[in-house]
């Protein structure tokens, strides 16, 4: 190599990087981030936006978390910030918030469907007849008896009830960024809580504080990654009992088996009857403000819910997501072509 | 010791107490040299060991996910099904975009057609109660394969009318459940497959309808979700190869400059002291702060696209800068210094001594430890998972400005799928193939510095 080559290589790794620093291409990918649960479905309708739509790039789709999704749809505008969040939980009012401090001003709510969250064991564990208030008395940090407020006293599941298998105590909850927490926290452990007569004799500001309380000697597990992770957990240890999306215990029928809330089955079937308990509308968070500036973001929009897509029998459903019904769908569609802001 | 022999010369008695005394010391050294032999055995026993469990691991699990189940169909393009208008030809006075917008036009309608059914008539002719079991009969043939079907009308509209004879991909479930990856003695309610698939699968395999072969899925396509068989590499090979273009045009030329610099014609002073310890120091750096840095700087500031492989080559740059510069400096410390004596000596000037002299017997020993730093580039993951490399990305960049994953994420991701039974084979397939593309790298470099090594 002499010095004439070296000059030369030099300078195209020189050009080559203030390229890379200029060049602010503008976008046409539409990018899109958040919750675990909906990653699967907001994957295949972009997939199948991509193939369908020649005109259109195909969407991006990163996990994150609801909250970790929302917090970076609520960075800004403009075109390295995210498009489109995904979420298993509405936004809150403080994120909502967040996003206008940061001049995020339209923000379009998305309801794409529901799913269940459902407990499951391992396939060769016991078998477990779950109320709310059993999942409350395993995870809390005190717990009423007789008449007192004492320290969790309960190691087995057969301690808080005779029916329940006589196993250890071994929960694997979502993490607090997922938003499927949020949802196992309202219809679990507070509805479970609240059946309690001591805490009903408590005034309402602490209640909820004193039933989210959770014991911190390892019997609950809090898993920030997604529900591989917990799955991987079930399978290290034979007492584990992890909390799942239905859709995700479908695909693997084999290794894992639910348990009943309130002595219903976590089916389809049944979460539309409305019957079972742990069920959650999903959602995605459209820019109002990236529409008409990333190519197909309307179109896109409209293709994840309409009824090819996400309807009965569409590959949505094959996947898991429990369909919204037709006034519902006509009502998100509304919201999406009038682009009504929250 | 030998004192102690010397002064006790003459008598017999105390010559054999010192033959015992070394005897004895003998025997204790003599042990002491097994024991470390032995230790030093198990050591490498064991780490040959867990080498092998690795890869008798990896091997056993993804070696069969190479081969994949395809059931060979009948595709009748029926002129009544696929009906569609002439392919566009540019025209003499078209300009170039008036032509993609009406091509673009063209293919939007074809892709109205209802490909599934062509698969599906197929299907009837090979499954003879298909149309009794109709949901069963849509799932046989994995989802993607629809648009297979549609590009090769695409790409030759003269297909209309004729029958082919083409190997489909069967669905992941259905692979999963030849292959025996799951529980065949698993109750109904547990099965993935309903019975009526499972009875027809098994008898068009005994047909050998069914056929378990080479899978160029795994290569050719990207990464996909709605329809997991065909979920492959193409797309997560090209961002790597982006990424590793970006590291060996910028990482090689900065580090080796900087290097010759520090080690050639930088005065030997505490600034330069400094800047050597940091150099190390940044070499130490775990990977996964240059991912924050990358974030930050490249994505926050200069507005860099998410997920993009200049991104994440940039931020493997500043990865492998540290180790371009020490293997470079290491190799010029090697070269004796007589040779840059007698360039001197000649009459040669500084520079003419390092360029002319120096640096041609120092090529072999730069290009290994460039290649052995891509090499680590390469299989790094931590810092692209913060700069967004780890989003579902279902189609193959064309540039290193566009979304993309790379190798070890698409590991990574296709480890967290949701169908475990299918997903656990791939995934250690694409641990296979990365593994591959490392061990090849590094010989690369092996065979570099044996082929074009100098002895002094």
């Amino acid at each position: 190599m002499n010095m004439k080559t070296f000059a030369k290589l030099a300078l195209v790794s020189a050009v080559s990087l203030s390229f890379a620093v200029t060049a602010q291409a503008t976008r046409d990918t539409i990018q899109i981030a958040g919750s675990s649960t909906v990653l699967p479905f907001s994957s295949i309708a972009a997939e199948e936006f991509g193939n369908n739509f020649a005109q259109f790039k195909t969407p991006v789709v990163g996990s994150g978390g609801s909250g970790g999704g929302l917090r970076q749809f609520c960075q800004g505008v403009g075109t390295n910030t995210i498009d489109i969040a995904n979420s298993s939980r509405a936004i809150r009012p403080a994120e909502l918030e967040a996003c206008k401090a940061n001049g995020v001003n339209q923000v379009v709510e998305v309801k794409i469907g529901y799913d269940g969250i459902v407990f499951a064991s391992r396939v060769d564990a016991g078998t477990f007849a779950l109320q709310p208030v059993h999942v409350f008395l395993a995870q809390a940090a005190k717990v009423p008896q007789n008449g007192k407020m004492v320290d969790n006293p309960y190691k087995r599941w057969s301690e808080i009830d005779k029916s329940l298998p006589d196993q250890a105590i071994l929960l694997a909850i979502p993490g607090s960024n997922h938003g499927t927490r949020e949802v196992y926290e309202e219809k679990v452990i507070i509805d479970g809580c609240k059946t309690l007569p001591e805490v009903q004799a408590m005034s309402s500001d602490v209640q909820n504080q004193f039933c989210l309380a959770m014991r911190t000697d390892g019997s609950v597990v809090e898993i920030a990654g997604d529900y591989t992770e917990t799955l991987a957990r079930l399978q290290a240890q034979k007492d584990a009992v992890g909390v799942f999306g239905l859709s995700f215990y479908e695909s693997n029928r084999d290794r894992i088996k639910v348990a009943t809330v309130g002595g219903v089955v976590p089916t389809v079937d049944n979460i539309i009857a409305g019957t079972y308990p742990v069920a959650r509308p999903l959602f995605f968070y459209v820019k109002g403000e990236h529409i008409g500036v990333i190519p197909g973001l309307q179109q896109f929009a409209e293709y994840f819910i309409s009824d090819a897509t996400s309807g009965e029998g569409s590959p949505l459903e094959a996947a898991g997501l429990i369909p919204l019904s037709d006034d519902e769908r006509a009502e998100v569609l509304a919201t999406i072509r009038s682009k009504k802001v929250l | 010791m030998t004192t102690e022999v010397k002064n006790l010369k003459g008598s017999s008695l105390a010559r054999s107490k010192v033959q015992q005394q070394v005897i004895n010391s003998l025997q204790k050294r003599h042990r002491q040299e097994k024991l470390f032999r032995g230790a030093g055995v198990t050591a490498v026993a064991i780490s040959l060991l867990l080498v092998v469990l690795l890869f008798v691991n990896i091997f056993s699990k993804g070696l069969p996910a190479f081969w994949q189940h395809a059931i060979k169909v009948d595709i009748y393009f029926d002129p009544a099904v696929v009906q569609i208008a002439e392919k566009p030809v540019q025209q003499a006075d078209e300009s170039d975009n008036d032509f993609r917008q009406r091509d673009l036009e063209w293919r939007s309608s074809v892709g109205m057609i209802n490909f599934n059914r062509l698969i599906l008539d197929g299907l009837n002719k090979v499954i003879p109660d298909g149309q009794a079991h109709r949901r069963d009969l849509q799932r046989v043939v994995t989802s993607g394969e629809r648009f297979a079907i549609r590009d090769m009308v695409i790409n030759d509209p003269s297909v209309i009318g004729t029958t082919k004879s083409l190997y489909l991909l069967t669905d992941a479930n259905i692979d999963v459940w030849l292959k025996g990856n799951i529980d065949r003695s698993l109750s109904d309610a547990q099965q993935q497959l309903s019975p009526k698939m499972r009875e027809w699968v098994e008898s068009l395999k005994a047909q050998g309808i069914i056929q378990n072969r080479f899978s160029f899925a795994l290569f050719m396509n990207p990464d996909s979700r709605s329809s997991l068989a065909s979920a492959g590499l193409a797309g997560a090979f090209m961002g790597s190869l982006y990424m590793m273009l970006v590291v060996i045009v910028l990482a090689i030329p900065m580090g080796v400059a900087a290097a010759i610099y520090l080690e050639e014609f930088a005065p030997k002073n505490k600034l330069t002291d400094l800047v050597e310890v940091n150099i190390n120091n940044l070499a130490a750096v775990p990977s996964i702060v240059f991912g924050l840095l990358g974030a930050s700087i490249f994505i926050g500031w200069f507005n860099l696209p998410m997920s993009a492989p200049v991104v994440g080559g940039l931020v493997l740059t500043l990865m492998t800068l540290p180790t371009v510069i020490i293997a470079t400096r290491s190799t010029l410390k090697a070269i004796p210094p007589s040779i840059r004596q007698a360039a001197l000596g000649l009459g040669a000037s500084k520079s003419q001594a390092v360029f002319h002299h120096v640096l041609p017997l120092a090529i072999p020993g730069i290009l290994t430890g460039s290649i052995i730093g891509v090499a680590q580039a390469l299989g790094e993951s931590a810092p692209l998972l913060l700069i967004g490399m780890k989003s579902f990305v279902a189609s193959v960049p064309t540039s290193a400005m566009e979304q993309s994953t790379a190798l070890p994420v698409q590991i990574y991701l296709w480890q967290g799928n949701e169908l475990r039974n299918f997903f656990e084979a791939r995934t250690s397939a694409a641990i296979i193939v990365l593994l591959a593309l490392m061990l090849s790298l590094n010989s690369l470099a092996i065979w570099l510095r044996k082929r074009y090594e100098v002895r002094w």
